[in-house]
């Protein structure tokens, strides 16, 4: 164990990194999009994990992709299936997996307008494992009916969808997509936080067996990853991030 | 240099951007791809109206900038946002009170429905979309029965045709070539449009197709209706690997433009009084 590790208590956000980091399997190529450091931490950490493997492509940043055929080729490496894994949030998500990143309130006069669907109406069909994640677990955001579907989190069985959604990470919980009866099944729950929270502060209905299992924390030698190397990347790639949560100076190790 | 046109393709910035007319369709890249900021000042400072922006397939400050200033009629996107520094106020404020009209996309459609155009097909079919209320919002998109398959629905996208393309890229020769290395969505937007309006760091030296290495990421001048020499005109927006984003100044901008008025302070600031004349 070494001293940064010892140092510090595990912050939710490095449960958080972990948690997706562990969802993303033995994919050959992850692709991140915009705005998304918690799912490009995991997949750097995944990456260094696995020497070098899986390929880590960040979208909107050309020092860390390798396409060389414009910013239409994630898109079309992942209607090939050539993406194993992408993350997909949303301004609400819904018990049925729809993701939202248009309005709140009606369309036309919306009460909150958001930055626009992204690769989402796409991608959410193509890519084989969508990890879905929201850094804010709440009945606002976590609803029963999204107002507005970006992206649908099933589809009927004529409807052409080697992909969709695998799973949804909060700063509370895990819970597991069941394709099939197309609802939200709990898989673990965050460590420090309770099944009675979740019911409270979750506004769809999703479905749950004792005993609840906690979601691993990260090992120590985990913790040093993702203080060290993924950390440094971070400060360079997304440094609001990495300062709101490693602290305003990068390691120095 | 002047290849039989009455003037050559590189010119002073005002000259250039007379292309860009009022009511134009007009396409710009994502903020990875070269954005052409201080053309659009400037353009902001001509008091344009009424474009129809169609961002390939993203935008921030150049879209939010254009629509705060009241230039804009329309807009086709996938997403207007400062990404970790926060939403587009103008554009989120614009479209919620309904003075910009708003053609929600998503990512690869926009770069599908200008490859259409590239290839003068009149539309596209893609994947995905099926279901989603962006599909609900967009009765110009169609859902068809793949004819090379049996029950197996699929989206066409009619092809986009802009009036200009406006970009800024690292290099132009005297002749109006421009290289934008990987940059290659640039040459898809430069393929389907009428017109290509450029702003460039600097001028090369030779010609960029004499050279294989250049070649391949250079667009040949015949797409291009005008360039201009522009150093740092991508600025607040980072150009590549030439300069990063100004945070600071993109900080201060939004603090600014949560407000109208504020957004106004900063058009006076920033646009207005060093464009005038």
């Amino acid at each position: 164990m070494d001293d940064i590790a010892r140092s510090m208590a595990i912050r939710p956000e490095e449960v958080f990194i972990y948690a997706l980091s562990r969802q993303i399997g033995e994919a050959r190529h992850v692709a991140v999009g915009a705005n998304s450091p918690l799912p490009a931490a995991a997949a750097l950490l995944a990456q260094h994990w696995g020497n070098g493997t899986p390929l880590v492509s960040l979208q909107e940043i050309p020092t860390h992709n390798a396409f060389t055929d414009g910013g239409r080729e994630l898109f079309d490496a992942a209607g090939q299936g050539r993406i194993d894994v992408f993350f997909l949030s949303g301004a609400q998500i819904d018990g049925a997996a729809n993701i939202n990143l248009v309005a709140v309130g009606d369309y036309e006069h919306p009460k909150r307008r958001f930055a626009g669907s992204f690769g989402s109406s796409y991608l959410y069909f193509v890519v084989p494992r969508v990890i879905l994640f929201r850094t804010e677990h709440s009945r606002r955001t976590l609803v029963e009916r999204v107002d507005f579907v970006s992206a649908p989190g099933t589809s009927p069985p004529n409807v052409y969808r080697p992909g969709g959604p695998a799973v949804l990470i909060t700063p509370r919980c895990v819970f597991a997509f069941d394709r099939a009866r197309g609802r939200f099944r709990l898989e673990t729950v965050h460590p420090e936080h309770t099944l009675e929270e979740l019911v409270e502060h979750t506004g769809f209905q999703f479905e749950w067996s004792p005993p609840v299992r906690t979601t691993p924390a990260p090992s120590d030698e985990v913790l040093s990853a993702i203080r060290g190397p993924v950390a440094a990347k971070l400060y360079q790639l997304y440094p609001s991030f990495a300062a709101q949560v490693f602290g305003s100076a990068p390691p120095t190790r | 240099m002047n290849s039989g046109s009455a003037k050559g393709k590189v010119r002073g910035l005002d000259d250039t951007l007379a292309t860009i007319r009022d009511g134009a369709l007009l396409v710009v890249p994502a903020d990875y791809g070269g954005v052409a900021l201080e053309a659009t000042r400037r353009l902001v400072a001509r008091r344009i109206k009424r474009l129809r922006l169609i961002t390939l397939p993203t935008s921030s400050l150049q879209a939010d900038l254009l629509i705060g200033a009241g230039c804009v009629e329309e807009i086709e996107t996938s997403g207007v946002s400062f990404g970790e520094l926060g939403p587009a106020p103008r554009f989120a404020e614009s479209v919620s009170d309904g003075s910009v009209r708003i053609k929600d996309a998503t990512c690869p459609a926009i770069h599908a429905g200008l490859q259409a155009g590239e290839k003068g097909a009149p539309f596209i079919p893609l994947r995905g979309i099926i279901g989603s209320d962006v599909l609900a919002h967009r009765p110009d998109w169609k859902v068809i029965d793949n004819p090379f398959a049996q029950n197996d629905p699929i989206v066409l996208l009619p092809a986009i045709r802009p009036d200009v393309a406006l970009f800024h890229a690292a290099m132009a020769d005297a002749a109006g070539n421009v290289w934008v290395g990987r940059r290659r969505e640039l040459l898809t937007m430069a393929h389907a449009a009428a017109k290509s309006v450029v702003t460039v760091e600097k001028l090369f030296e030779g010609n960029l197709l004499e050279d294989q290495a250049m070649a391949a990421g250079t667009i040949p001048a015949f797409y291009i209706e005008a360039a201009s020499v522009v150093p740092r005109g991508a600025w607040p927006l980072g150009l590549g690997e030439h300069y990063p984003e100004d945070r600071p100044h993109l900080l201060e901008y939004l603090r600014l433009a949560r407000t109208r008025q504020g957004f106004q302070d900063y058009l006076a600031q920033w646009v207005l009084s060093r464009h005038n004349g």
